[in-house]
C-alpha cells in the first residue's frame, strides 16, 4: 500500500530527515529484488526453452513441477565454489571486474519505470541516462578480459570492446526514432503517451518506428552479447572468452548482469515501442488511467489506483519478459556469427539503416502534414497536441487577439 | 550533516581519491579503472546537483566511450602482458611543477568566488529554476530557438508568418523579438563546427593508422 502515497517519503511523513533515508532503502531493496529475481527466472527459462528446442525436457527434478528451483540450486552450488584468482592475473582488476558489470546493469533499473509513476528516479532525460549507464557494463567485461592474464580472455575482451563500441551507435539512433515521435526523453512521459488502443503504440506510429523496433531489438540483443552475437564468450573457439578464468560467485555475477541487462533493454523496448504499461485496449487503459489519477489526487480510492498500477507493472513486466523470451529463442535457433560478420552487420547494414530510419522519422510529420493535414495518421499523441494547438490559435485569431495568443502558446510550450 | 552533504562528501572523496590513484598507479589499465571511479563519481556529483543531462553525458562520453577506447587501444598495442608506464625523475619534477601551477590557478579562482553570498533571485533564475524542465529549452537552443530569452513581445511579422504556417500545421520559432535578433543563432553553429572537427580528427586518425602498402612497381617494361 505504500505506493498509494505519492512517494514513500510523503507516506512516512516527517521523521526528522530519516524518512528520505528509509524511502531510499525501500527503493533500493525493491530494485535489488528485481535485479536478483529476474536472472533467477530467466536462467530457468533459458534452460527450459533450450531444452524444448533441442527436444529435451530441461530441468525437471529440483523443486518439483518444471524444476523451477533449478536456479536456486545453481546459486547454492556457485556460492560453495572456491574463489580463484590465477597467478598471471592482475588481481585487483580481476576481482573488481564482476562488480563493475553488476553495478552497471543494476543501476539501469533506477530510471526504468515499471508503471505510471513507479520509478526510483524520475529523470527528465531518463532514456539518455539509462543508455549511458548500460554502456558502462562493457567496461567490466573488457577489464575481466584484460586482467585475466589469459589469451582466451584477452581475445574475448577485445571482441567485446570492438562489438560494443560499434553497436552502441545504432542502439542510440534507433532509440531516438520513437523519441522523435514522442518529443520527450522522459521514459515515464513516453510510456504515458501511448495510452489507448494499441494503434497508439509507437511501433505503429509510422513505418520508420515499425522498422526501428526490429532494428533496435537486433542491436539490443547484440549489446547484451547474446547469441548470435556472443563473440565475447564463443565457447567453441575461446573456451569461455572473457570469463574463462572466473569461477564461483564472481563468474555468476557476469551472468546476473547479462540477464538483468537483457531485461533492461527489453524494458526500454517495451516503453519506447510497445506501449510500456498500457494494455493496448482503449477503454481499459482509460479506466486504469482514471483510477490512477483518482487514487493519486485523493478523489478516488487509493487502493484502486494502487491496483491499477500493479496491473500496469504486470503488463510491463510481461512485455519485457516476452522480449527476453524471444532473445532466448533466437539464441538456441541461430548459429553464431564470425567476428567480421558481426562488425559488417553493424557498420555496413544496421548503422546506415538506423540513420535512414532516423531521417525518415524526422521527415515523416512534414510529409503527413502536406498529405493529410496532420502530423500522424493516428490522432494521438503528438498529432493530437499539435491539432489542438492549431485549433486554439485559429479560434483566438478569429477573436482578434493575435499577439496574446502567440505569447500564450510560447509560454505553454516553455512550461510543457 | 544533511543526507545531500553526506553524499556530496562521499562522491567528492571518491573523485579526488580516484584522481590521485590514477597518478600513482603504474599500469595503464589500472589507471583506466581509477579514472572510471573518478569520472563516475563526478557524474554522481552532477546528478546530486540535479544536472541529470550533464551527468549522463559524462558517463556516456568519458566512461562508456573514451575509456573503453583507451583500454581497447592498450589491448591492441601492448607487447607484454600488462603495459606499464614508468616515469623518470625529471618527468616527475616537471609534471609536479605543472600540477602545482594548475592547483594554484584553481585555488585562486575558487577563492575568488564569494560562496557565502546569497544567490540573487532574478526573474530569469526563477523562470528556469521553477519549471525545472531545462532539457527542452536546451534542445531548442541547439536548434536556434531561445525560449528562455524574451517572450514578451512577439514580432508582428513573425506572428503573421506563424499563422500562415500553422494553417499547415507547422510550428515555427517566434520566441525572439526583433531586438534579440543577434542572439537568435543559438548553439547550432558551434555544435556543428565541433562535430565536423571530430570527423576530421577521425579521418586523420584512420589515415595515419591505415595499413601501409609498398608502392607496386608499375609496368617496369615500359
Amino acid at each position: 500500500m505504500m505506493f498509494a502515497a505519492q512517494s514513500i517519503a510523503q507516506f512516512l511523513g516527517s521523521l526528522g530527515g530519516w524518512e528520505y533515508v528509509i524511502a531510499a532503502v525501500i527503493h533500493a531493496v525493491l530494485l535489488v529484488h528485481v535485479f536478483a529475481l529476474s536472472p533467477f527466472a530467466f536462467i530457468w527459462l533459458e534452460r527450459k526453452v533450450s531444452g524444448r528446442i533441442q527436444d529435451r525436457l530441461g530441468p525437471t527434478r529440483v523443486g518439483g513441477l518444471f524444476g523451477w528451483l533449478q536456479s536456486l540450486a545453481d546459486g547454492i552450488k556457485l556460492v560453495q565454489k572456491e574463489d580463484l584468482c590465477p597467478s598471471a592475473a592482475d588481481s585487483m582488476l580481476f576481482r573488481s571486474a564482476p562488480y563493475v558489470v553488476c553495478v552497471a546493469s543494476f543501476a539501469a533499473f533506477m530510471v526504468l519505470p515499471f508503471s505510471h509513476g513507479w520509478v526510483a528516479v524520475a529523470a527528465d532525460c531518463g532514456l539518455f541516462i539509462i543508455l549511458a549507464i548500460l554502456s558502462l557494463e562493457v567496461f567490466g567485461i573488457i577489464m575481466a578480459g584484460y586482467s585475466s592474464g589469459s589469451k582466451w580472455s584477452l581475445f574475448g575482451g577485445m571482441r567485446e570492446a570492438a562489438q560494443m563500441v560499434s553497436y552502441e551507435i545504432p542502439l542510440a539512433i534507433c532509440a531516438l526514432v520513437p523519441v522523435v515521435a514522442a518529443g520527450s526523453l522522459n521514459l515515464g512521459e513516453i510510456g504515458g503517451m501511448q495510452r489507448g488502443w494499441f494503434g497508439y503504440w509507437f511501433i505503429f506510429h509510422d513505418p520508420f518506428t515499425f522498422i526501428a523496433f526490429f532494428v533496435y531489438f537486433v542491436v539490443a540483443t547484440a549489446s547484451c552479447k547474446r547469441a548470435p552475437f556472443d563473440l565475447a564468450e564463443a565457447e567453441s573457439e575461446l573456451v569461455g572468452g572473457f570469463h574463462t578464468e572466473y569461477s564461483g560467485m564472481r563468474w555468476s555475477y557476469f551472468f546476473m548482469g547479462e540477464y538483468a541487462s537483457m531485461f533492461a533493454v527489453c524494458g526500454i523496448a517495451s516503453i519506447l515501442f510497445l506501449g510500456g504499461w498500457n494494455t493496448g485496449i482503449g477503454p481499459l487503459d482509460d479506466a486504469l488511467y482514471a483510477a490512477r489519477n483518482a487514487g493519486a489526487d485523493g478523489t478516488g480510492s487509493a487502493a484502486l489506483g494502487y491496483l491499477a498500477n500493479v496491473l500496469g507493472a504486470f503488463v510491463f513486466v510481461s512485455k519485457a519478459s516476452f522480449g527476453v523470451f524471444v532473445q532466448v529463442w533466437l539464441r538456441w535457433t541461430l548459429p553464431r556469427l564470425r567476428i567480421d560478420q558481426v562488425m559488417t552487420t553493424c557498420l555496413k547494414y544496421l548503422l546506415p539503416i538506423s540513420c535512414f530510419l532516423f531521417l525518415g522519422a524526422i521527415f515523416w510529420p512534414l510529409v503527413m502534414v502536406t498529405a493529410v493535414g496532420q502530423t500522424t495518421w493516428t490522432s494521438n499523441p503528438l498529432g493530437h497536441l499539435v491539432a489542438e494547438e492549431v485549433r486554439a490559435n485559429q479560434i483566438q485569431r478569429a477573436a482578434g487577439s493575435v499577439g496574446a495568443s502567440g505569447s500564450a502558446a510560447i509560454e505553454k510550450e516553455a512550461v510543457r | 550533516m544533511s543526507g545531500e552533504n553526506f553524499l556530496f562528501n562521499v562522491f567528492a572523496l571518491l573523485t579526488c581519491g580516484g584522481a590521485i590513484a590514477v597518478v600513482v598507479s603504474q599500469t595503464v589499465v589500472r589507471m583506466a579503472f581509477w579514472l572510471v571511479i573518478s569520472l563516475g563519481s563526478t557524474a554522481a556529483l552532477f546528478f546530486l546537483a540535479n544536472a541529470d543531462f550533464v551527468g549522463a553525458a559524462q558517463l556516456l562520453i568519458y566512461v562508456g566511450g573514451t575509456l573503453v577506447l583507451l583500454v581497447f587501444g592498450v589491448m591492441l598495442t601492448a607487447s607484454g602482458p600488462y603495459m606499464k608506464i614508468g616515469t623518470s625523475a625529471g618527468e616527475t619534477v616537471v609534471a609536479g611543477l605543472v600540477g602545482l601551477l594548475f592547483l594554484f590557478v584553481v585555488l585562486s579562482s575558487v577563492s575568488g568566488v564569494k560562496w557565502r553570498e546569497p544567490v540573487v533571485v532574478s526573474a530569469e533564475n526563477v523562470a528556469t529554476g521553477a519549471v525545472g524542465n531545462t532539457l527542452r529549452p536546451l534542445g531548442l537552443s541547439f536548434l536556434g530557438a531561445r525560449p528562455d530569452l524574451s517572450v514578451s513581445e512577439p514580432d508582428q511579422d513573425l506572428v503573421d508568418d506563424f499563422h500562415s504556417i500553422t494553417k499547415r500545421g507547422l510550428r515555427p520559432d517566434l520566441s525572439v523579438s526583433e531586438p534579440d535578433q543577434d542572439r537568435r543563432t543559438g548553439y547550432l553553429l558551434p555544435f556543428e563546427i565541433v562535430s565536423i572537427h571530430l570527423l576530421v580528427v577521425l579521418i586523420g586518425a584512420s589515415y595515419l593508422a591505415r595499413a601501409k602498402r609498398r608502392a607496386e612497381p608499375v609496368d617496369q617494361a615500359a
